[in-house]
């Protein structure tokens, strides 16, 4: 069986694709990779579809040894990859073959590292994927030392791409949004999210936590619950956001004053707490 | 009713009651119009995720007043009446024990919308006198299968949680099975009965 042994799992890392999106009305979050972009990225490297599984490694760390030849590539913030010992770099399709060990380094900016391999991570999946939901415990466990997953069999050939540039995970982000759905609940809204916000310790993958100049809500009224959606900027009682991630819950009682755009989602997968971020809205 | 924007593919539909609601979620799933990702009830909306402009055509034209009839799914749940709060809810209820069991049992519930957990399903139409306030400092830990109720709604909880709801009692049915087709118990619209067993 073409598989790979977790040697370490470094802090905390997770089998994920592109989630399973449809089932928000049964209370069942889309899941899936943090950074989809960088997941993406990786499984075109490994010449995988786009939305095959891959690991999700918090802060790097990450270590397998493959039972197969097999093509990989490590994406997210730029990191130190090596194998056995040698040093290959991130970005770029990595050949391993059997018995070899490919370790990931820890990132000095950013969050969330990406493997991917040939044929991709192959577990069963749950309502249509791969992906752990850490809100709701649906998909596999959080990788342990010994976890054995199987591969795929490879499909593509690998992206002709030798090296391509990680994205930067800077210090200062500038997110843009749309205002609403709830946007009239609060007094202005568009100014108290353009200040600078910071990113807390208490994000996970279902929310990025905010510290900032609390908002203020322009209404007492009590909000029945509503469906959220992935990046949805939510205002509880405390006036502090938090922005909604992929893990986020279905529907919540608290307004919704903005949605951070698709594109921008990645980026604030990479956010370190401390990370300041401001947005823009449209 | 009116549409609220909500992020680059998506639309949030602002209703004046849960009936309106129900009405355009109703027209919504027996039109199948094309792209819709997700179609998420809330308790006084409908959230539309793909598909948001074929939706509002759907919409547009649709008579709310007179939804498409359909055939709900009907669950009858069996549970053991022992819970926790049920002596609490009975006083404030000013009731004994078995007449808020009757009064529990004797109602039709709809499965209005779901949420806090996968499964979870808010159900709407709770007699009056049971429609009480959730418990002041929440339990850390409730079991599965709890049967509960606060505000407007009863439930049942789908798996071990924190939760405020005053619990009634337990059921032994599964809510939610990633494996099973379809994986949840309850789904918006589904009509509920409690039956009490020994």
């Amino acid at each position: 069986m073409r598989a790979l042994e977790v040697l370490d799992p470094g802090r905390y890392a997770l089998v994920e694709d592109l989630g399973r999106p449809g089932y928000a009305h049964l209370g069942v979050a889309p899941s899936g990779a943090l950074d989809a972009a960088s997941l993406r990225l990786a499984n075109r490297l490994a010449g995988n579809d786009e939305a095959a599984a891959g690991i999700e490694a918090l802060l790097g760390g990450l270590a397998v040894r493959f039972t197969a030849a097999a093509t990989a590539a490590v994406t997210g913030p730029s990191v130190p990859v090596t194998v056995d010992g040698r040093s290959v770099g991130s970005h770029a399709p990595v050949p391993v073959r059997a018995g070899q060990t490919l370790s990931v380094g820890t990132p000095a900016a950013g969050l969330r590292c990406y493997l991917a391999v040939s044929g991709g991570i192959a577990v069963e999946p749950v309502l249509g994927s791969r992906s752990r939901d850490v809100l709701s415990g649906i998909g596999p466990a959080p990788l342990r030392v010994g976890d054995v997953l199987p591969l795929g069999a490879p499909a593509g050939i690998p992206a002709g791409a030798d090296v391509v540039l990680p994205a930067a995970a800077p210090a200062d982000l500038v997110v843009p949004v749309t205002l609403g759905p709830r946007d009239d609940w609060l007094d202005d809204p568009a100014r108290g999210l353009s200040a600078w916000w910071t990113v807390t310790a208490e994000s996970n993958r279902v929310g990025l936590r905010l510290d900032g100049t609390p908002l203020h809500r322009s209404t007492d009224r009590e909000l029945p619950s509503e469906g959220v959606v992935t990046g949805a900027i939510q205002v509880p009682p405390s006036g502090l956001p938090v922005v909604f991630l992929a893990d986020h819950p279905t529907t919540g009682g608290y307004p919704v004053a903005a949605v951070v755009r698709t594109a921008a989602l990645s980026a604030l997968a990479q956010a370190r707490p401390g990370t300041r971020i401001r947005f823009r809205p449209s | 009713m009116r549409w609220r924007r909500c992020g680059e593919d998506a639309a949030l539909l602002d209703c004046d009651s849960l009936d309106q609601m129900r009405a355009a979620h109703a027209t919504v799933l027996a039109a199948r119009p094309e792209g819709v990702v997700d179609l998420v009830p809330g308790a006084r909306s409908l959230l539309v995720v793909g598909g948001v402009a074929a939706v509002r055509a759907v919409l547009d034209d649709a008579d709310l007043t007179h939804p498409p009839a359909g055939e709900p799914r009907e669950v009858t749940l069996d549970v053991r009446y022992d819970g926790e709060d049920l002596s609490l809810v009975a006083s404030d209820a000013g009731l004994s024990a078995e007449a808020v069991v009757s009064l529990h049992t004797g109602a039709v519930y709809t499965v209005a919308f779901t949420g806090f957990a996968p499964g979870f399903g808010y159900l709407t139409g709770l007699p009056e006198p049971l429609r009480q306030p959730r418990l002041a400092s929440p339990r850390t830990r409730v079991p599965a299968g709890s049967v509960g109720l606060a505000g407007e709604f009863t439930g049942v909880y789908p798996r071990e949680s924190p939760g405020g709801w005053r619990l009634l009692g337990h059921t032994t049915a599964t809510l939610f099975d990633p494996h099973a087709d379809p994986p949840a118990l309850f789904a918006p619209g589904d009509r509920v009965r409690f039956r009490s067993v020994g």
